[in-house]
């Protein structure tokens, strides 16, 4: 997927100045949280089990490749065939191979951020095939020519007027009024179900590989997923190599945080789990199965200091309590993967260069690792990548400058106190009156928001030394 | 022969705190550490401001400037390393201290950093857990009729600060804090991040000062100089009509001197 995260705050700029979507915003950051919290509420098993997941989780990476050693023995054991591809442009061309020696035309998709991160629909495109997501959500933003804003809602942005002005124009279905929700469902429905009928390949992602027996594991809410698993003659499962868990109880047990942590479900309307092609007493199914494990760098992370980001379970909770993906929206970070967890894994999966901004959109506030059911300290690597900026020197040298010139003095206590209360008393002489400063020399940031409220007077410092003498002084005397 | 400087601003009576003041207050709001200093004293204990102290390092190392937080760090460590307590009126630098210092450092620093954060407090943590302070003889000489609070993100979130202030106003001055909708969403501060991206700081103290006045008091409170500077300057720039003031403040009844961002 293109990137245009280096246009950060000018994403986030225009973003802010979309009144109807900013509001929508709003009500979406009041109103996650509230249903996360009522199905944790009643789960006192949430805290143990987030315990547990993390232990499993980094046993598993801990040993990834004995795991997907063993993934792929038992894949293969079932009939599925297993690739590893490296990079996006290999899942891509895999696939394609795949498509090609089956002559398919169409492809029916479930919901993959794997393939958006490879950019597939485009290549497959871009090669004749017609591809089609599946996913409500993700088939609003094909249509609309967007791409996701959020990893678990892609189309979170839009709201129901926009999406019935876009079917209304892209269906060629006629005058019709679509005046409910479920009006607008049941039109992409019937589209889609065709769809599902026709296409040679469906193409889906998976929340998990359970290493002891080769199954995929996959949640929906819409069952689209297994309509693009069972319809078609060839399925294709992408995902990445660190979705890998030993045992089925793993992904059971990651599961009940999943979709609590998600969509504030106890279970997803579909829990699926695939095992491979059918058998000859099966009645359907594929006849063909292949899994396209990604690398992309996840290798690179878990060699890193960053390797506990591989035990994201993405659930989208912290992009539903972070006050800056609410306020900006998933857009503006310029990627795949928006919020906190996407402003780690953008500059590890692309560049920090290209990315530079996004560790900045944190104020460290914590409601990320809060509610974050893998444990993962996100504030702290955000806070670990700002460092990496700062010794690559990719942060604004007189940022650098003015923290170390500040550094600095703050190691000289008493040359410290001395410029402090120079510049205080200076400070409370012009703005006393008033109380606060409408602008200020080399405050601009600060001023564009906000007055600055003025000193009151002399520093603590300066008052405390004064006392501290007078006291001596007394003292003296008697 | 100069007189050596005496550290001891109080006469000995119990717990030995050293005041870590936080650059905020020193520079913006000397009256937040006279009011700490003189709670501290009414809860019994027995004061120092050590003179070195400048800053706790966090503009540096929430910046990625690790390499320039670390002395930081290590001189506040040595500095405070005698005390008994240590109290700061603010929840983002005893954070600071209780929490980060010890990632920061390695080794010996870090067993030390350990020490100092065992015996290290937010000001409202220590008064109502810690030093247990009783409300004073005199009746609260000013008629507060409703008083909001602002729970600050590190206070809230690394040191289970909560109940600990709003037990204060209760007992100290019988305020029954409004509370805010969404008291857990950070205000927009975030340090250096309110200047490096002021748009969206600029939303997101919109959104607090909205809740704030949502709740119809008419003052505002809160733990941390930062938050309540950004909250206190947004609604001056706007012309909203609300007074912004240190918790400390506010249980010391040191009322008469000028709200945070109001002239003289």
């Amino acid at each position: 997927m293109e990137q245009h995260s280096e246009t950060f705050l000018d994403n986030a700029s225009a973003a802010l100045k979309n009144s109807a979507q900013a509001e929508r915003r709003d009500v979406i950051a009041a109103f996650a949280p509230l249903i996360r919290s009522a199905a944790i509420e009643g789960f006192d098993e949430f805290d143990n089990l987030r315990k547990h997941i993390k232990r499993v989780r980094q046993h598993s990476l801990d040993h990834l490749e004995y795991y997907l050693g063993q993934f792929e023995y038992q894949a293969v054991q079932n009939g599925n065939h297993v690739h590893f591809a490296r990079n996006s442009d290999e899942l891509n061309s895999t696939v394609l191979d795949i498509c090609q020696q089956h002559d398919a035309k169409r492809i029916a998709k479930g919901k993959s951020m794997v393939t958006e991160e490879t950019g597939l629909n485009a290549f497959l495109q871009s090669a004749g095939l017609e591809v089609m997501e599946t996913d409500l959500g993700e088939y609003i933003i094909q249509q609309a020519g967007e791409t996701p804003s959020h990893i678990v809602a892609p189309a979170l942005h839009k709201s129901a007027d926009e999406i019935r002005e876009l079917f209304q124009s892209k269906h060629d279905l006629g005058p019709r009024e679509l005046p409910e929700t479920v009006d607008l469902v049941s039109e992409a429905r019937d589209i889609l179900r065709e769809h599902f009928l026709q296409a040679e390949v469906g193409i889906i992602g998976a929340n998990a590989l359970i290493a002891e027996n080769g199954y995929s594991m996959l949640v929906t809410n819409e069952g689209n997923g297994d309509l693009c698993a069972n319809l078609p003659r060839v399925l294709i499962v992408c995902t990445t190599i660190d979705r890998v868990l030993p045992l089925a109880q793993d992904a059971t047990a990651m599961l009940r945080l999943l979709v609590r942590s998600a969509t504030g479900q106890a279970q997803t309307c579909y829990t699926s789990f695939y095992s491979g092609p059918r058998r000859e007493s099966d009645l359907d199914g594929p006849i063909e199965t292949h899994f396209v494990l990604l690398d992309n760098k996840r290798s690179d992370i878990l060699a890193s200091d960053y390797r506990e980001m591989l035990e994201c379970i993405r659930c989208g909770a912290c992009l539903n309590h972070c006050p800056i993906y609410s306020s900006v929206g998933g857009h503006a970070y310029g990627w795949v993967y928006p919020g906190p967890m996407g402003s780690i894994l953008t500059p590890l999966l692309t560049s920090l260069e290209q990315s530079s901004a996004l560790p900045n959109a944190c104020t460290s506030c914590g409601r990320c690792a809060e509610v974050c059911p893998a444990d993962i300290p996100l504030p702290d690597m955000l806070r670990d990548l700002r460092h990496e900026e700062n010794s690559q020197k990719l942060s604004a040298g007189r940022w650098r400058l003015g923290l170390k010139v500040h550094a600095w003095l703050a190691r000289h206590p008493k040359l410290y106190h001395a410029l402090t209360g120079l510049a205080i008393s200076t400070l409370h002489l012009f703005g006393h009156k008033r109380g606060s400063f409408v602008r200020l020399p080399m405050a601009g940031g600060w001023t564009s928001q906000r007055d600055f409220p003025a000193p009151q007077g002399k520093t603590f410092m300066q008052q405390h030394q004064a006392r501290l003498k007078r006291i001596a002084r007394q003292q003296n005397e008697h | 022969m100069n007189e050596p400087d005496r550290e001891y601003s109080s006469p000995p009576r119990g717990k030995r705190v050293a005041l870590f003041v936080t650059c905020l207050a020193d520079l913006f709001r000397p009256s937040v550490a006279f009011a700490s200093i003189k709670l501290l004293e009414q809860a019994g204990c027995e004061v120092s401001v050590p003179l070195q102290q400048t800053c706790c390092g966090q503009p540096a190392y929430n910046s990625g400037d690790y390499e320039e937080a670390v002395p930081l760090a290590q001189q506040v460590i040595t500095m405070l390393q005698d005390a008994d307590y240590v109290v700061v009126p603010s929840g983002s630098c005893a954070g600071m201290i209780c929490h980060h210092y010890p990632k920061l450092l390695e080794g010996v620093w870090r067993e030390r950093a350990l020490e100092l954060a065992a015996k290290t407090f937010e000001l409202t943590v220590f008064l109502n857990d810690i030093a247990q302070i009783k409300p004073s003889k005199h009746k609260p000489s000013h008629n507060i009729s409703s008083v909001a609070y602002h729970d600050g993100c590190a206070g809230l979130r690394e040191l289970d600060i909560h109940d600990q202030p709003r037990q204060l106003l209760q007992k100290l001055c019988g305020i029954e804090v409004s509370e805010l909708q969404q008291s857990e969403v950070c205000c927009g501060f975030g340090g250096t991040f309110c200047a490096k991206m002021p748009e969206i700081s600029g939303k997101m103290v919109d959104d607090k000062l909205n809740d704030v006045l949502a709740t119809g008091a008419d003052m505002l409170a809160g733990g941390d100089l930062g938050c309540l500077l950004n909250i206190a300057g947004r609604a001056r720039r706007l012309g909203e009509k609300i007074e912004v003031r240190h918790v400390a403040e506010l249980l010391y009844q040191d009322l008469d001197t000028p709200a945070i961002g109001e002239g003289d």
